[in-house]
């Protein structure tokens, strides 16, 4: 049996990863890909809460397999924006972007 | 007796008010045509005068009640602000005063309204004349229908602000710009110690209402009582407490009536159209500070009765003074402006010399003689003196000109107006079988009975009243023509609508004149105007006493002769030495004796550079300052945030990040 | 105790996908990176005995949403795909590594803080059963999910018609 820390850590570990991936990228799939790895980190945590504390219900479960639809939605829609911008400004870079700012 | 008809007085000229007023406001396209707006207002204002008349008849010949005097009537009370014991109330208030007054008022604005037919026809802006007119004219019946002192002075400042508007009528000059600012401040100014007695009075007597503990009130049925204001505990709380709160209101009331010092207003006022003058600024508005104090005589002389004396020198001195101005004016407006104001000040000298009466502090119309003097001066002299602002409006209209240098020899170009003039001159003069003959004989009467030195006093200035109006008569219609002028345009008697009203007004003061001079010699009860108005509110007879009524003839004569002597001829070669002999004091005449510049001086050089300069500057730097530097404040935080808005999603995913960790650690450390 | 080892490849496959993931200076290499870690993902969901979850996982992730990305780095970066190098600033990563290890840092002192990991219990390494999951998601009683079934469904629904509609070509105007 492996011990509930090691979820917590390898998901927490996965989490950042996703999350310096973010914060460093510029590049509009990349920074999206990286979410990609946040919400799989999270969706560990939540099988594993689920299984190794509380075995006899679904809750996390059923969370997990909603959060794949969810996020296969969001990143059809990303994907849609991200073509657009790219139409748009004829890049893909965060930067491009940046004159939404103010 | 119902007088439930009596709220149409104020609610139609308000109506009319708006009525014509919205739609001139709204545009020239929604104004209606002259001739419409003008119906509106003058029948609005006509069917106001029947109903005045009908409660007049109503009211004086109803039964009088037991103790002889008319019953004091409240068709409608509504209680307004109630605040703990004080409450604030609106409502009509019916007795021999304001019945008076509504006649006076709703003769003279009626044939004020037709007047202005003939004189504003073409004029730009003549809905908006006739829209202030009806403003003018509610607020002057709420004025004298007002149940209590504040309701009266919430009227008061309403007719204070459509005098300021019709005075500077004609906007784009700058002279009428000038005098209706004038106006209003002066007058303002005057009203803040109006309202401070009004809460002095107030707070110490726990009611705002004119009746007093002992007169007895009739509210109609369905309306709310008001308690009646308790003078003895403001007169417990200390003896000065009552006299002061008059005195202050007397102040405000002067300020109204144009007493010195704050007379200096009104002859600027003249810049308003002339019908205006013969409306606001001769027989209605200026008489409020008489009203104001005829409202609250039983309080004076119950309570402050040697605070009179004030009102007394106050309006000597003004009558005096304004007479002197008078008889060295060019310009006609201003010579029946100053003549207006010394008249408003016999009124006022004639309601100081009224005298406790022979039992302590009672009631007594033989000792107070001067009161219904007061109030029947105020009556002919609305009516004459209207119809000579009307007149004179006649001749400017005539010869566009208000300087009597313009005029001369005008007799035979104007014959109405030439004689409703006289006829009015005549009266003011105090001519027997004239209105104001009987009623400035009665003043006269009064005043000796205060004093001999008060009553040669206003003897003297009755004579140069007589002397002054009949040097402004003969100057218009005799004297030398301006061939000149006259030949590049031919002065021509005024229209109809403009003559009728100098015929009515000059009937009623025949008719008055006539009836009341008789009655005065014969002891007829029914042609004295005690009969109605007076001062215990009992039936009282007026008696002419002999000697007083022949020195003041005779005095009166005597300055027409005079006037007559001086100004009738082409040549006026006794004028001409009278100002090479005393050329400085003509001078000083006709600049009015400087009042004006000692205003200038006082507001100027003294106020305005010790208190508004440091107030501008504390304003400017100190309040504009902090305004400023929070302002400056708010602008420079906004844009040291702004950048924090980059765009930039990653940076703010780190600000997120670095946000959700350091909220957690602030609570595990909490925890 | 197979399982530990299991775990133990899995963890250093994810990881070590992970970092590869966002350290990679080619896109389409991040892209498979990621795939990696979709895989390690699944495979602890088979450790866990969530077979189900790992069956979708595989197929929704790695099989669809992958593609998805592939497809779109092709049509976006053609041009730039072969030779799209990142520079990432030294300054800016360094800053992010702080932060990242601070907000680890953090949750690791959050979990191990916590007492719930004592109360893990044994369970049985049986597989859950298809029939329980079944019921589960389209019942209407209690902890049972055929509302937020649907609505996911419908959600899907409108996320292909907002995809479509936003990355339509506009018709070029004449």
């Amino acid at each position: 049996m492996v011990p509930v820390e090691c979820y917590f850590v390898l998901s927490a570990l996965l989490f950042f990863i996703g999350v310096y991936g973010f914060v460093t990228r510029r590049n509009l799939i990349a920074m999206l890909i990286s979410i990609e790895l946040v919400l799989n980190a999270v969706d560990i945590n939540f099988a594993a809460f689920n299984r190794l504390l509380f075995p006899g219900e679904f809750e996390g479960f059923f969370m997990t397999l909603f959060s794949m639809g969810v996020s296969a939605a969001e990143s059809a829609v990303a994907i849609a924006i991200i073509i657009n911008v790219y139409r748009n400004f004829h890049s893909d870079q965060v930067n491009s972007i940046e004159n939404m700012k103010y | 007796m119902d007088y439930t008809y009596s709220l149409l007085i104020l609610l139609l000229p308000l109506l009319s008010f708006l009525v014509i007023g919205l739609p001139d406001f709204a545009g020239n396209k929604y104004a209606w045509s002259h001739k419409t707006a003008g119906l509106i207002g003058t029948c609005s204002i006509g069917l106001v005068t029947v109903l005045s008349y009908i409660t007049a008849f109503q009211y004086f010949t109803a039964p009088r009640l037991a103790d002889g005097t008319f019953a004091t009537l409240v068709p409608y009370n509504y209680t307004w602000l109630p605040l703990g014991n004080l409450h604030f109330d609106l409502g009509i208030l019916l007795d021999p005063i304001s019945v008076m007054m509504l006649i006076v008022i709703s003769t003279v604005s009626f044939m004020v309204h037709i007047y202005s037919f003939g004189y504003m026809h073409g004029e730009k802006g003549f809905q908006r004349y006739y829209a202030f007119l009806s403003l003018f004219t509610m607020s002057m019946l709420g004025l004298v229908l007002a149940t209590n002192i504040f309701q009266m002075y919430m009227f008061w400042e309403l007719v204070g602000v459509s005098s300021y508007l019709l005075i500077g009528f004609y906007y784009g000059l700058h002279a009428a710009v000038h005098a209706s600012k004038k106006a209003f401040i002066v007058t303002r100014f005057a009203d803040m110690f109006f309202l401070i007695g009004i809460l002095i009075f107030g707070y110490y007597t726990g009611s705002f209402n004119f009746s007093f503990t002992g007169t007895e009130v009739h509210i109609a049925e369905g309306m709310t009582a008001f308690t009646t204001c308790d003078a003895s505990r403001a007169a417990a709380a200390g003896g000065f407490i009552l006299p002061t709160a008059l005195v202050l209101m007397f102040i405000g009331g002067a300020g109204k009536s144009a007493m010195f010092p704050l007379h200096i207003w009104l002859p600027d006022a003249m810049e308003g159209p002339t019908p205006v003058s013969a409306l606001i600024h001769a027989a209605t508005m200026v008489v409020a500070g008489v009203v104001q104090i005829a409202r609250l005589f039983p309080i004076w002389i119950e309570y402050a009765p040697q605070a009179m004396e004030i009102v007394v020198y106050v309006g000597a001195f003004t009558a005096f003074y304004a007479a002197a101005v008078a008889c060295a004016q060019s310009d006609i407006k201003r010579v029946l402006a100053f003549s207006t104001i010394s008249q408003i000040a016999f009124m006022m000298v004639a309601l100081g010399v009224c005298l406790p009466g022979h039992h302590g502090a009672v009631l007594d119309n033989h000792a107070q003689l001067g009161y219904m003097a007061s109030l029947f001066h105020l009556f002919t002299h609305a009516m004459f003196k209207a119809c000579l602002f009307l007149g004179a409006g006649c001749i400017i209209h005539a010869v566009h000109s208000n300087e009597m240098s313009a005029m001369g020899g005008l007799k035979k170009y104007m014959p109405i107006t030439h004689a409703t003039f006289l006829i009015s001159c005549l009266a003011i003069a105090g001519i027997p079988f004239f209105s104001g003959f009987s009623s400035k004989d009665e003043i006269i009467t009064a005043c000796f009975e205060h004093s001999q030195f008060i009553g040669w006093w206003m003897t003297g200035v009755a004579a140069m009243t007589a002397f002054y109006m009949f040097r402004l008569y003969y100057g218009i219609f005799w004297g030398t023509e301006n061939k000149e002028l006259h030949a590049h345009h031919t002065p021509h008697e005024a229209p109809l609508t403009m003559t009728f009203p100098l015929i009515f007004l000059s009937i009623i003061t025949v008719g008055v004149g006539v009836f009341t001079t008789l009655g005065g010699f014969m002891d007829w009860s029914w042609a004295s105007f005690g009969e109605i108005v007076s001062a215990a509110g009992t039936a009282y007879t007026v008696h002419f006493a002999p000697q007083v009524a022949i020195t003041s003839t005779v005095i009166a004569v005597i300055s027409i002769a005079l006037a007559t002597y001086i100004y009738k001829g082409e040549k006026q070669p006794i004028a001409d030495k009278l100002y090479k002999t005393f050329p400085r004091l003509h001078r000083w005449a006709y600049k009015r004796f400087y009042m004006d510049e000692v205003y200038m001086f006082v507001t100027h050089k003294i106020l305005f550079r010790f208190v508004s300069r440091p107030v501008q500057w504390i304003d400017e730097h100190i309040i504009n300052g902090l305004i400023d530097f929070s302002a400056w404040g708010a602008n420079e935080a906004g844009e040291s945030l702004r950048p924090w808005q980059s765009g930039d999603v990653r940076q703010y995913a780190v600000w997120f990040l670095t946000g959700a960790v350091a909220l957690t650690l602030v609570l595990l450390s909490i925890l | 105790m197979a399982n530990i080892i299991m775990f133990g490849i899995l963890a250093v496959v994810i990881l070590g996908s992970a970092v590869m993931c966002v350290a990679t200076k080619r896109i389409m290499r991040a892209a498979t990176f990621l795939l990696f870690v979709l895989f390690g993902v699944a495979g602890l969901y088979f450790i866990l005995d969530y077979t189900f979850l790992g069956a979708a996982q595989l197929s929704i992730y790695a099989g669809g949403i992958t593609m998805m990305y592939i497809f779109a780095i092709q049509l976006v970066n053609r041009r730039t795909l072969q030779g799209l190098v990142e520079h990432v600033k030294g300054s800016r990563a360094i800053g992010a590594a702080l932060v990242t290890l601070a907000g680890f840092l953090t949750v690791t002192i959050v979990l191990l803080k916590n007492e719930f990991l004592f109360r893990a219990c044994e369970v049985a390494d049986e597989e859950v059963s298809m029939n329980v999951i079944g019921e589960a998601l389209v019942g209407s009683e209690k902890y049972q999910y055929v509302l937020p079934f649907e609505f996911i469904s419908v959600f899907l629904l409108a996320c292909i018609i907002g995809g479509i509609v936003v990355a339509r070509k506009e018709k070029e105007d004449k």
